[in-house]
């Protein structure tokens, strides 16, 4: 694996999640065709005039799995909220290009961004909490995009969002969807957060920390539930995290970021067993430490 | 590690080799009327002198409870607590603090900001325990260094402010404080969990050297990780209940219960395998049923 280049990542061989593509909805676009593409993207921040994410490149193709991990400030989230078009008020995009279905986001008018987030592009953030209105019970949330976004009347909406919390493995969504936010564990609140998320059917899904909240048991069923979607549906996943473990749990691809930059990036496994760069090296000897890898039985009697 | 003890701790030959903490039965309750909610039930875990104990649960297992039950801080509904030997079950609030005093067990919490008084200095934080039990300032002042050497920091920082130090350094100085009274027992309620990973490895590493100087350590935890490389034998905590308990090999590679093989199979590690979700998927639905 050597350092990329952008013109290295597009001849990567089709993993094989794209196989099962075949999800309803999503056949307007080929199944090579990326959802989602960042080309050499740079952010700066107008305050400072000074750049802060140094050129980040990877395709996302309809069922694969892309994971970014680094550190806080290492320019993972940055880079998610460009591709969502939320960088936040003095954050720009000054260099490279993010193609979204196709379509080069720098073009895209303020109405339609409102008609690709949630239908072509979708989020999930750490806190689930904070996404919710506490006053207002959690089906009748998801509800309102349904109406927003599909245009279904009240009655069907809700049907369709008893069934979103059903897909998202919530024990009795009946129940959950009366429920107001406080009346939930995390766990359920990611959950609830997620059926909002794919409510509309997205075709990418980013979780940004979506499960770093939340105890080891949970976190694995969250994720076991993303990688699940994406067998059924062929939602492509970007998963930004810390955790170098929760990455390579779900992703084909990672990029591993310090300081805004790529320092390495390739097939998980590659990078994982053969880490190029000492950040990346690092990272691995970091788990390795107080992971849980070690104290298992085939590597204790080393 | 028991031969360690035994040299270094004279109260431990004076009491004999009996446990220095006995849980036996342990319920505990909160709230009351009909929103009575159980918090642990049937406790039962013993901790000889000398050995590092870690207790594993998530959010909601009553780990915190325990660690709390134990030092007297929230009462027991029933059960009994026995510590270095003496009954505590029955204490009222004015024996639990002479208990506390004495420092025959002491405590580390995770976050050592809440712990340390933010207008005292990190010498006075680490003699005011001494001085308490009536020790000399001097004598205590001495022993304050000693124990901040035993955390590997450097007596400059005993003028300082718990503010002007790192979060790392904090919570060694909180251990150092927990120490300086010689105590049969530490409680660590998760002393690593707010810290970052090169400050994790360096407390896991002052917790192993502790556990070699003959003091017991209970080391309470939602993780695993951190856990299996300190602790002697592993208890693992589910819905307030003690589900399984056995060394930490046995713990880590041999699990018996549903729950404590889910929590195995859904610790991030860099080793996971698409069969482990089918697994997991099935210890669920069992442990649901």
């Amino acid at each position: 694996m050597s350092p990329l280049s952008p013109d290295t990542l597009t001849s990567r061989p089709a993993d094989a999640a794209e196989k099962t593509f075949d999800a309803p909805g999503t056949t307007d676009v080929p199944a090579t065709e990326p959802v989602l593409a960042l080309h050499d993207v740079r952010i700066t921040d107008r305050v400072t005039d000074r750049e802060i994410v140094h050129g980040v490149t990877f395709e996302l193709t309809p069922g694969k799995a892309v994971g970014i991990v680094g550190e806080s400030g290492s320019g993972k989230t940055l880079t998610c909220r460009a591709a969502l078009g939320i960088l936040p008020p003095h954050f720009e995009v000054a260099g490279g290009r993010i193609d979204l279905a196709g379509t080069d986001i720098a073009t895209l008018t303020p109405r339609q961004w409102t008609d690709l987030r949630g239908a072509t592009i979708s989020a999930v953030f750490q806190d689930p909490a904070s996404y919710l209105n506490p006053a207002i019970k959690v089906g009748a949330q998801i509800a309102e995009v349904i109406r927003v976004k599909q245009g279904l009347k009240r009655r069907a909406a809700r049907r369709r969002a008893v069934e979103l919390l059903g897909a998202v493995r919530l024990r009795d969504p009946e129940l959950v969807y009366g429920q107001y936010p406080y009346e939930l564990s995390g766990g359920m609140l990611q959950r609830v957060l997620i059926a909002a998320a794919i409510a509309v059917e997205p075709r990418a899904l980013v979780a940004d920390e979506a499960t770093t909240a939340l105890d080891v048991t949970v976190q694995a069923e969250i994720l076991d539930l993303l990688a699940e979607l994406r067998e059924r549906t062929g939602l492509a996943l970007v998963v930004v995290s810390h955790d170098l473990a929760v990455v390579a749990h779900l992703c084909d691809e990672v990029l591993v970021m310090r300081q805004g930059e790529v320092v390495e990036q390739g097939e998980t496994h590659a990078v994982l067993h053969d880490p190029q760069h000492d950040y990346t090296r690092l990272l691995i000897a970091e788990h390795d430490s107080y992971g849980l890898d070690k104290f298992l039985a085939p590597k204790e009697a080393s | 590690m028991t031969t360690a003890a035994t040299e270094t701790k004279d109260a431990v030959r004076e009491d004999g080799p009996g446990p220095v903490l006995e849980v036996t039965g342990l319920d505990v309750h909160y709230g009351r009327g009909r929103k009575r909610r159980r918090a642990l039930h049937g406790v039962t875990l013993d901790i000889a002198p000398g050995e590092a104990v870690g207790v594993i649960g998530e959010t909601g297992s009553g780990k915190s409870t325990l660690a709390r039950t134990v030092l007297g801080l929230v009462p027991a509904s029933a059960g009994s607590i026995r510590i270095a030997g003496e009954d505590v079950s029955g204490y009222g609030p004015r024996q639990w603090r002479d208990l506390r005093r004495r420092g025959v067990i002491q405590y580390v919490f995770q976050d050592p900001l809440r712990s340390l008084d933010p207008d005292l200095t990190i010498e006075d934080s680490l003699v005011e325990p001494l001085l308490i039990q009536g020790v000399r300032r001097e004598e205590a002042a001495l022993r304050a260094r000693s124990f901040l050497d035993r955390v590997h920091l450097t007596t400059d920082l005993l003028a300082r402010l718990p503010g002007e130090l790192s979060g790392g350094q904090r919570q060694r100085v909180s251990v150092a404080r927990a120490l300086v009274t010689e105590p049969r027992l530490v409680i660590l309620d998760e002393p690593v969990s707010a810290l970052d990973s090169a400050n994790r490895v360096q407390v896991l590493e002052i917790l192993k050297e502790l556990r070699a100087s003959g003091v017991a350590l209970v080391f309470i935890s939602h993780d695993l990780g951190s856990v299996a490389g300190t602790a002697d034998r592993i208890a693992v905590l589910h819905q307030g209940e003690l589900v399984e308990t056995g060394t930490a090999h046995e713990v880590v590679n041999q699990p018996q219960h549903p729950y404590t093989r889910l929590l195995l199979g859904s610790a991030p590690t860099l080793r996971g395998k698409p069969a482990d979700r089918a697994e997991r998927e099935a210890l669920r639905a069992l442990l649901s049923a």
